[in-house]
């Protein structure tokens, strides 16, 4: 078991329910992330990433989510887990690093307790000790006067100052692992690229196995080791963030990158992806999921029950349809 | 000829403090901007927010008042006439908003939506207004038969269409899109980008585009203003702007874009590293006394940085 | 935040300032004035003595100067004269105010104790049977009206069950200042106020129950979670203060819905307090009292509005601006 992985995602399947029906929002993702790893996620809005993420901390309502299959952090099935026996994994053995900071504070706690929170939830420390970390912990997080902010409400600091605190609250018992879900979408390119260059840093020094969710694929190439690309619930590539960005195989990850104007750099136009992401009840079951909306790849290059298969070493596509992809004229790329 | 000419715009906002909440200071939301719009062109407002560019987009189409400074269309000052004559220009001067979803009134059809303009400014019979909306609704690309549909039918996109549509209504000259494409997925984003770049051609339109995403400015535009803090930093063509930054805050913001290429991914980290240093370093050297960014000053035909 | 509820509390002055000129000249445009009262009896009296009476008493003066005065008597305490009963109206005021006072503290003290756990169960486990049983309990307690309810509690638990007493503030026969005098008043109070709270819990429990469903989504809720805290800490810590905030500003309001209230449940249970005046009053055409009950009560509601702002600013620091 040396090298077993620090997070092993095994077939889940999240289901939400939507009038008294569960459907999908996660179909069948198996995962791994390695200590001191990035594992990105990307994909556009609904695609089920953020749904992926709060699975992991089985963080969803559990009145209408239903989990299938196993999450396993170091060897043990967190979805087997009571709430009481999660509790001492969330905060302790994993953080949480949430969208929003300003809605991700309770803006009637200070900043000081809010981090002692979960300080007080796993550790055995007294309150001076606990103060004392806190201090430290917004030093390192890169807070100009720790004792003033420890004293403040989150609605007295900027938006990038309030991710910072909640990167310290995410971080405060040195968890091994962490999720940051869209982490610096709510931030301005220049706080972002704080932020970002902040998580590196830490990452560095502690070591930790991050799971980042986003749809910025710059993100992405600044940040991660691997890249999964997620489609419609389901995982249709991944691969190492070198080889994605040289190589990208599945259409639709294609398609992302031809959508993004200073990748497209030289084009005049930018690639449309047809249709829309299909919604969750509306969502066909079988076949390639991304096949409509490529319909000028024939029929019979998609496979009918598709699966991830590995092209080379590490680098997992799935559906063949990969194989006869080409984008279409410009022309008839534009039309819906 | 000159389509838009922004003289010395000032819109300063009153802060009120004391025990009578008396105006004790103002808040320079845009402090003494001046630029210029030829027509068919695109010019970019780029910077981050609070920065000012949302301020001078709304102030040109008169959702603003400017507290100083001349705003000239086609040869008439804007700022000098009354409201009833600036009605007038108005309708040259169409505005697209940042959020799909809320800049679309969810209890009106796209046709009453699309219509508004036209109501206002021009009168119609019941059958031209139709015939002149299903139109524009071809136009943007969407059926002809969606007109007696309400806006939560509509993906992202196509409501930014509606949205556009709408702007479209009048035959303006001059369109101001704030974040148009900010609230969309990637490759929506692409959809509507290149739908504007069709219609600008189609209509010789001129954009004012406001944005804080760098890619899509340099996707978009050909001239660029970069604000900071109320005032330009920097000004010059997309060339200009890109490989030839002059202004630290220029370099600051260029070094934040994430890159798209993760092998360069160390040398470009350092780089930021570099200009944040630099920025902290020579921070003097690009701000008076006071911290007020500089007038600015033209380097070439086409670039103007403020430096001192 | 002390300059904020001074702030706060100066704009009430404009507010009640504007309230006396409306019931000042609410009060002209009706019959009778300060001397009707004493006339009554005898209409054998001398117009032209009459006349000068009210010249004497300047009642012919300019409206603006006979607000002046009135308002300045107000101030002071100088409530006027009884028209009908020819008695100064703090006299009939005075035992009155005590009774609606504390008439007043019980049913907001009961309101709070029924609608705040039950607001909180009902949030707290939404769509089970015991949320839906709250629900209904709060809708048909919006619809019912105070006094066709009052009259049920009256008829049920005063003269039926004979539980309570059916009228009146306190047992004449026990000597006051004694403990039982003490007892007695309680029990006399009980009734009407249950009465009143049962049906003023409706906002505060239809409130309370929304606020926690929707604190519940709130990011920082899934914040709290992320850390690791129990259950039982995630509510009480998180949802339960962040949702009681907008509950505790609606404290000043309900004191102005109890406070009308009053005005039934008064009449109904025989107990006399300023509500109960009030009506009187009015079935007598007795306008002094009525126009110092009227700038009572609005006094009154300004100064519950006006509490309910403060009590925001003391609960949620975001509030707290300079």
């Amino acid at each position: 078991m040396a090298n077993q992985p620090l997070l092993q995602i095994k077939n889940l399947t999240t289901s939400f329910r939507i009038q008294d029906e569960y459907y999908p929002a996660v179909d069948n993702v198996s995962l791994n992330v390695n200590e001191n790893e990035v594992l990105a996620i990307v994909g556009e809005s609904g695609c089920g990433k953020s749904a992926l993420a709060l699975s992991i901390m089985r963080l969803h309502n559990e009145l209408n989510t239903k989990l299938e299959g196993e999450v396993n952090f170091k060897g043990q099935n967190l979805l087997s887990l009571s709430t009481a026996e999660m509790n001492k994994y969330r905060g302790k053995e994993m953080g949480m690093i949430f969208q929003d900071p300003l809605t991700a504070l309770n803006p009637l706690m200070r900043i000081g307790q809010q981090i002692e929170e979960a300080m007080r939830n796993h550790l055995d420390l007294s309150d001076a000790e606990m103060k004392a970390r806190s201090l430290e912990l917004l030093k390192k997080v890169g807070i100009p006067n720790p004792e003033r902010t420890y004293m403040q409400f989150p609605h007295e600091l900027s938006g990038g100052m309030r991710q910072r605190v909640v990167i310290a609250i995410a971080i405060s018992c040195e968890p091994k692992f962490l999720i940051a879900d869209e982490p610096t979408t709510a931030l301005d390119v220049t706080i972002q690229a704080q932020i970002l260059d902040l998580m590196l840093e830490l990452q560095e020094q502690m070591k930790t196995g991050i799971i980042l969710i986003t749809h910025d694929l710059g993100v992405v190439a600044e940040m991660a080791d691997r890249v999964a690309v997620m489609y419609a619930g389901q995982i249709v590539e991944i691969a190492d963030v070198y080889t994605l960005f040289r190589n990208p195989l599945h259409p639709y990850t294609r398609s992302l990158f031809n959508s993004i104007p200073s990748a497209a750099e030289g084009s005049d136009r930018l690639h449309v992806i047809q249709g829309i992401v299909p919604s969750l009840k509306n969502l066909p079951r079988t076949g390639c999921r991304f096949s409509n909306r490529i319909p000028w790849i024939k029929e019979s290059a998609h496979e009918s029950n598709p699966t991830l298969h590995e092209v080379e070493k590490d680098h997992w596509v799935r559906c063949t349809c990969y194989q006869d992809f080409h984008f279409p004229g410009d022309a008839e790329a534009e039309k819906i | 000829m000159t389509l838009l000419k922004i003289e010395n715009l000032k819109v300063y906002y009153p802060v009120r403090g004391g025990f009578f909440r008396r105006v004790i200071d103002h808040v320079k939301a845009v402090d003494d901007i001046s630029f210029e719009l030829q027509p068919g062109e695109t010019y970019g407002l780029v910077g981050e927010s609070g920065c000012g560019k949302t301020t001078t987009g709304r102030t040109i189409i008169g959702l603003n008042r400017p507290t100083a400074g001349k705003i000239t269309f086609n040869d008439v000052e804007l700022t000098k006439i009354t409201r009833r004559d600036f009605y007038k220009y108005r309708k040259d001067i169409q505005m697209i908003f940042q959020d799909p979803y809320s800049s679309l009134n969810p209890r009106k059809r796209v046709i009453d939506i699309i219509a508004e303009p036209i109501r206002n400014f021009e009168r119609l019979s019941p059958k031209e207004e139709r015939m002149k909306i299903m139109e524009v609704l071809e136009k943007v690309g969407l059926s002809p038969e969606s007109i007696y549909k309400y806006p939560h039918e509509f993906s992202g996109g196509q409501r930014q269409r509606i949205g556009i549509a709408r702007a479209l209504t009048l035959n303006p000259k001059l369109i101001i899109a704030d974040e148009p494409v900010s609230a969309l997925d990637v490759s929506v984003q692409a959809q509507v980008l290149n739908f504007m770049k069709d219609i600008q051609k189609e209509f010789n339109l001129t954009y004012l585009f406001i944005s804080h995403d760098l890619g899509i400015i340099r996707h978009m535009c050909d001239r660029i203003g970069i604000m900071y803090r109320g005032r330009l930093v920097e000004e010059g063509t997309k060339e200009e702007i890109f490989e030839n930054p002059q202004h630290i805050y220029t370099k600051r913001l260029l070094s934040s874009i994430p890159q798209m290429n993760p092998e360069e991914r160390l040398k470009h980290m350092a780089f930021r590293k570099e200009v944040n240093q630099e920025f902290k370093n020579n921070y003097d050297k690009y701000f008076d006394a006071e911290g007020k960014i500089f007038d600015l000053k033209p380097i070439s035909e086409t670039h103007s940085v403020a430096l001192p | 935040m002390f300059k904020f509820i001074l702030r706060r509390s100066l704009i009430a002055i404009p507010q009640l300032f504007l309230l006396s000129i409306l019931i000042f000249l609410l009060a002209q445009a009706m019959p009778g004035d300060a001397l009707s009262g004493r006339f009554i009896n005898n209409p054998n009296l001398d117009p032209a003595y009459q006349s000068e009476l009210r010249d004497k008493l300047g009642l012919n003066d300019p409206l603006p100067q006979q607000y002046a005065r009135w308002i300045g008597n107000l101030v002071q305490g100088e409530l006027g004269m009884s028209y009908v009963h020819n008695v100064k109206v703090e006299t009939m005021l005075e035992s009155r105010i005590a009774n609606t006072f504390w008439l007043g503290l019980a049913t907001l003290i009961l309101t709070y104790l029924i609608a705040i756990p039950l607001g909180v169960i009902a949030g707290r486990w939404p769509d089970t049977y015991t949320d839906k049983f709250i629900v209904t309990y709060s809708y048909v307690s919006f619809s019912i009206p105070i006094f066709v309810f009052a009259l049920i509690m009256l008829y049920i638990f005063g003269f039926t069950l004979g539980w309570f007493p059916t009228g009146g503030s306190v047992d004449v026969r026990v000597e006051p200042g004694s403990w039982d005098w003490y007892l007695s008043k309680l029990h006399h109070l009980l009734l009407p106020a249950l009465s009143s709270a049962l049906l003023a819990t409706t906002s505060t429990i239809q409130y309370l129950r929304n606020e926690i469903i929707d604190t519940k989504l709130k990011d920082f809720v899934k914040t709290a979670r992320a850390k690791g805290t129990p259950e039982r800490k995630v509510y009480s810590r998180h949802i339960f203060r962040n949702s009681l905030l907008p509950v505790a500003a609606f404290l000043g309001y309900d004191i102005v819905f109890i406070l009308g209230g009053s005005i039934f449940i008064e009449q109904i249970f025989s107990y006399p307090g300023l509500g109960q005046l009030f009506v009187d009053s009015i079935t007598q055409r007795d306008f002094a009292v009525v126009n110092v009950l009227v700038m009572l009560y609005g006094f009154l509601s300004i100064l519950g509005t006006l509490l309910s702002d403060i009590i925001l600013s003391i609960v949620d620091p975001r509030i707290r601006i300079d």
